[in-house]
């Protein structure tokens, strides 16, 4: 081999190892762009599937959400936010349950799964309340005592203290009375809501 | 395995254990409350690992009251009820709910002394293998199946059946029949 031959060589090589370069780089910044672009979609697709919620007697409020402690792994606390809430208690409390399941301060907080749908609220005149979520409450809740009791009483606390109207709850699955949450507590009943901070759900 | 500690030291104490499951079997909720209702002077006790909770803690469950109660007696005990005949299917847990929070106490109260952190009483929360059974019944549950220690249900189980054990003599020194599963 030549010198000019070699030297030729060494410079085709260090071109081509210049042209991977840069289209790794073009590569990545393709990645990284589908990344974002399906999130935003996810996010799209999320507001077209569930729309917020907007009423016209819509409120600024202090509005109590009972998410896991973060301290304290096998209790709820009380977390304050402020958001518009509807005067309407049935649009009221589809605004909370809605913002129960998305707005947890962390995944470990949530006691309820974060795919769970409100698919219908509704309110009968004597104070019942009928909420009827989507499957993935019975399938993705934890099975367990506490962990179904959590789920349960974040929903009936949450509605407690910012529904006065509410005075129980009944709980569907996709439309159908359910035996259990996820195989422990009893949804055959109805939940009491008590007007302010329950210290525990009675049946 | 847990359950199986509970009966061996339920046993050695002078009580009949029935298990209502002994391994991968999947009995309904109305055959396990068959087996208790099949038997007087029974307690029902059910055991569970959760899947949350601070690993290491044990509560014990008991139905609670339910309000609209316009088919059954209440002048009348659980046992006289029983008697009558007047215990409806799917809500035999009614007449027994105040000997069932006894219970319950009782249990807790041993769980509380022995695993720290565990609460002192008893919680009333709708179990629904509870609702249907005609006697003293209470749920059990561990926390939890995401302990890091594989060895912590196995350090817990003596003491466990021991707490067990205490809590069902005070309640029912007579070494009546029982029922876990």
């Amino acid at each position: 081999m030549t010198r000019k031959t070699s030297a030729g060589l060494i410079i085709g090589l260090v071109v081509a190892v210049l042209a991977g370069i840069v289209y790794f780089q073009v590569l990545h910044q393709r990645v990284l762009g589908w990344g974002e672009s399906a999130a935003s979609e996810e996010q799209a697709r999320e507001e077209v599937v569930a729309p917020p919620i907007i009423t016209q007697t819509d409120a600024l409020t202090a509005a109590q959400f009972f998410w896991i402690s973060p301290s304290d792994a096998d209790k709820l606390e009380a977390v304050t936010l402020h958001l518009p809430l509807s005067a309407d208690p049935e649009l009221r409390s589809r605004q909370l349950i809605r913002e129960l399941i998305s707005s947890a301060p962390s995944p470990q907080q949530a006691p309820l799964p974060a795919d769970t749908e409100l698919l219908a609220f509704y309110m009968l005149p004597d104070g019942t309340g009928v909420a009827d979520f989507s499957d993935s409450l019975a399938s993705e809740t934890p099975s367990g005592i506490l962990s179904e009791e959590m789920a349960v009483d974040s929903i009936v606390r949450t509605l407690s203290a910012n529904v006065q109207s509410l005075r129980r709850l009944k709980i569907l699955i996709h439309g159908q009375a359910a035996e259990t949450l996820a195989g422990h507590v009893d949804l055959t009943g109805f939940f009491e809501v008590p007007p302010q901070y329950p210290t525990a759900a009675s049946h | 395995m847990l359950a199986r500690w509970v009966r061996s030291e339920l046993e050695r104490n002078g009580y009949r254990v029935l298990m209502t499951r002994d391994g991968d079997q999947d009995p309904s909720f109305d055959d396990r409350s068959a087996i208790a209702n099949a038997h007087r002077a029974a307690i029902f006790l059910s055991l569970h690992v959760g899947s949350t909770g601070v690993p290491g803690t044990v509560r014990t469950y008991v139905y609670p009251t339910v309000q609209e109660d316009a088919t059954q007696d209440e002048s009348l005990s659980g046992d006289e009820q029983a008697g009558r005949g007047l215990v409806e299917w799917d809500r035999a847990q009614q007449p027994f709910v105040e000997q069932s929070r006894k219970l319950g106490d009782l249990l807790q109260t041993e769980f509380s002394q022995r695993f720290a952190h565990s609460p002192e009483l008893c919680m009333a929360y709708p179990i629904r293998d509870l609702r249907s059974v005609a006697a003293p019944a209470a749920a059990i549950e561990i926390s939890s199946v995401a302990a890091p220690d594989e060895g912590m249900f196995a350090q817990m189980g003596p003491s466990l059946a021991a707490g067990i054990a205490r809590a069902v003599a005070a309640f029912q020194p007579s070494g009546e029949p029982g029922t876990i599963r």
